[in-house]
């Protein structure tokens, strides 16, 4: 095993050893936890309201707000902010969808981009102009401190749970939407809203939900990542561009494509921050070139 | 709106008895001082508006000898040709004289040939690069605060004295981390140390330090030097805790601020060397300045690139003093020319003196990061522990290779 591990060979010029691939395989997996969270809620937006979402790095850290504050204003840890966070994210989702968001159904896509751009830049310069753009602290929780020796690598035992965690929501997500009769109901709003409504369902208050839900997981990838990153104005910005080319690499608007492509992206990213670290930040873009060219509809985007 | 004969016979009334007072009041010069820097991304705090708080502050209590002195400020985002365009319509719409602040060292090094160019008075307080006054050097530029160089043999030489003599760079990819990561390592290397590796990483836009630091790990360095400033350093050592670096190997942040320290938290931060040439804790004087600014910017105490922007402006409006406001409009060069030959004197910095090439000699203070049991409460952060004079703390005037610099 251990042989296997520091056998190494050259790429590039670099000297790159199973270990090291392996251990950079795993970390992309937790970059990929995030683009999942992210890009899921992303693609649940966009296949039942077509809104493209681009306030969603704004909600990510809001997310990553509501735990901070929710921590120092009222004493309320990690795993309560964990559900909360994304609830009182949510509900302020559900408010801008009521009241703006909702206005723009009848428009082009490109009207919902540009309204939803605006709300982003809004929203990052009132939280940046009351609490400045270094960020703020937000401690690991005592029970995930420390980490783990798992053969190849030191994994922080926070980073295993943030991987666990995020797969799980995603794949509940998935499974409300593919397998239940709620899901159901909401695929076939966005088929076809006005015959849905005829069979007696309040299609507008599902939409609102949708919207609402598909902020909420924004929200918990936020709570996510207060404790890696700092909290701070800007975080959502790093992610969001990223998280487009996830959407558009899976599909627009396919729900197992965006999981599967967030965390393929995240271990592809963390391999060549191996190899080429300075490439590390446009290979996403590089991989979404190709899959345009290749298949313009996505990865497991369905056929026109 | 209808503007009936009568409004029209007053205003014009008005107007002719305001004129003999704007008359009077255009006789008096207009020193302008455009504050170009991050307002909006990751270095807002180490600059942002407290730098432009800062620099009212002087104009405040310079007070008024006979010329009017503004104020303006703009974002350049940490984009080079943002900053660019925005200072050729500064020097050529909006009639400024003075360019301050300018962190990003990309952006600092971009807008010096325009303000050669143009022949105004260019104060750099938050850019880091020694190659501003090394082979990119200017006559109109002056260097006020810090720099890779000092930094390096602050920080770094502390690290090599303590027995950190192998090093693993971690580098924000751009114009000052190479140059930080490059001046750090020939120090090192003059001590008999090693460079066992470095990660090069885009600017802007990583949050994620983790690949790199495992690779830190992994390489067997004694010594991570991190090449970075404001939220990345914070990130990559809140990230560096979380892998355990911390215990195995030395954090060495070249570049950080009080500011980052107070983002990082003390229980974090606790123990961390960094080099600052500025602290709002050293003495009384810099009490009192303090004092004075703090009620005006309580979220964002300070640091010595805030700091620096006061002494430049300060210093800057003696000289126009000095030389007249008319004269200092009209030429940069002796503008600059006129401020080297007076000594700086002020609150933050105490007595200093600019060198032919432009770099002010301001001291370089080693401090290290406080227990959480040992602060007294918010911003009392450092203990100092080294200091160096202005004369040791920078890079050689020989060793510069500046163009106009006759050796």
């Amino acid at each position: 095993m251990q042989a296997i591990l520091s056998y190494s060979f050259s790429f590039f010029g670099t000297n790159v050893t199973i270990a090291a691939l392996l251990g950079q395989g795993t970390l992309g997996l937790i970059n990929g936890a995030f683009y999942a969270c992210l890009s899921l809620g992303l693609a649940v937006i966009f296949g039942m309201l077509n809104i493209i979402n681009f306030a969603h790095g704004a909600l990510f850290m809001m997310g990553a707000f509501a735990s901070w504050m929710l921590l120092n204003y009222l004493g309320i840890g990690y795993f309560p902010s964990l559900i909360l966070s994304p609830l009182l994210v949510g509900l302020f989702g559900i408010f801008l969808e009521k009241t703006i968001i909702s206005r723009l159904y009848k428009l082009d896509h490109l009207y919902g981009l540009l309204l939803t751009f605006g709300l982003a830049l809004v929203i990052q310069g009132l939280f940046r102009n009351y609490y400045g753009s270094s960020g703020l602290p937000y401690q690991i929780p005592h029970v995930l401190q420390g980490a783990t020796y798992i053969g190849f690598m030191y994994m922080p035992n926070y980073r295993g749970w943030v991987v666990l965690a995020a797969l799980f929501v995603c794949l509940a997500t998935w499974a409300i939407i593919e397998k239940t009769s709620l899901g159901a109901t909401l695929r076939a709003a966005t088929e076809n809203a006005p015959l849905v409504q005829a069979f007696g369902v309040n299609v507008p208050r599902l939409i609102t939900l949708t919207y609402g839900g598909g902020i909420a997981l924004a929200a918990f990838a936020g709570v996510l990542a207060a404790p890696i990153y700092s909290v701070n104005p800007n975080m959502g910005d790093n992610f969001i561009n990223i998280v487009f080319a996830v959407v558009v690499i899976g599909g627009m608007g396919s729900i197992m494509g965006s999981i599967v492509t967030g965390f393929a992206l995240g271990v592809i990213e963390g391999m060549t921050k191996v190899v080429y670290p300075q490439a590390s930040a446009t290979v996403v873009f590089v991989v979404m070139v190709i899959v345009l060219l290749t298949k313009p509809r996505g990865l497991f985007g369905k056929a026109a | 709106m209808t503007v009936s004969r009568r409004t029209l016979l007053a205003s014009a009334t008005a107007a002719a008895g305001v004129a003999p007072f704007a008359r009077a009041r255009a006789q008096a010069p207009t020193i302008k001082i455009g504050v170009l820097n991050d307002q909006s991304g990751p270095y807002t705090n180490t600059g942002g508006l407290t730098s432009v708080i800062c620099a009212k502050q002087a104009v405040e209590e310079f007070g008024n000898k006979g010329f009017n002195v503004e104020v303006i400020a703009a974002d350049h985002q940490n984009k080079p040709d943002l900053a660019v365009s925005i200072v050729r319509q500064w020097f050529d719409r909006d009639g400024v004289d003075m360019l301050l602040d300018v962190p990003t060292s990309s952006v600092a090094l971009s807008v010096q040939s325009v303000v050669k160019e143009k022949n105004k008075v260019y104060l750099n307080s938050g850019a880091a690069s020694s190659a501003l006054t090394g082979e990119q050097c200017s006559p109109n530029f002056i260097h006020w605060t810090y720099d890779t160089f000092m930094l390096a043999k602050s920080t770094g030489g502390a690290m090599v004295k303590a027995g950190g003599d192998s090093w693993y760079f971690l580098t924000a990819d751009y114009a000052f981390g190479k140059q930080l990561q490059a001046d750090t390592t020939t120090l090192v290397k003059a001590a008999g140390g090693a460079v066992k590796g470095a990660s090069l990483y885009p600017f802007p836009g990583t949050t994620d330090f983790s690949s790199f630091l495992v690779q830190a790990q992994s390489s067997g360095a004694k010594v991570l030097g991190l090449c970075n400033a404001g939220g990345d350093t914070v990130n990559s050592i809140k990230q560096a805790h979380e892998f355990g670096l911390s215990s195995s190997m030395k954090i060495a942040a070249l570049l950080m601020f009080i500011t980052d320290v107070h983002a990082l938290g003390l229980e974090t931060a606790a123990g961390l060397n960094l080099t600052e040439s500025f602290y709002w804790d050293m003495n009384d004087r810099t009490r009192a300045f303090t004092n004075r600014v703090k009620a005006k910017t309580p979220n964002n105490w300070p640091n010595m690139v805030h700091a620096g922007c006061y002494s430049a402006t300060l210093h800057y409006l003696k000289a126009v003093h000095d030389m007249g406001a008319a004269e200092a409009k009209k030429d940069g060069i002796a503008t600059v020319n006129r401020m080297k030959a007076m000594p700086v004197e002020d609150d933050c910095f105490g007595s200093t003196k600019i060198r032919e090439d432009g770099r002010n000699l301001t001291p370089a203070f080693l401090f290290e990061v406080k227990k959480p049991s040992e602060s007294k409460g918010t911003w009392d952060y450092f203990k100092l522990i080294a200091s160096q004079t202005g004369g040791e703390a920078y890079r050689p005037l020989a060793d510069g290779h500046c163009p106009f610099i006759k050796v």
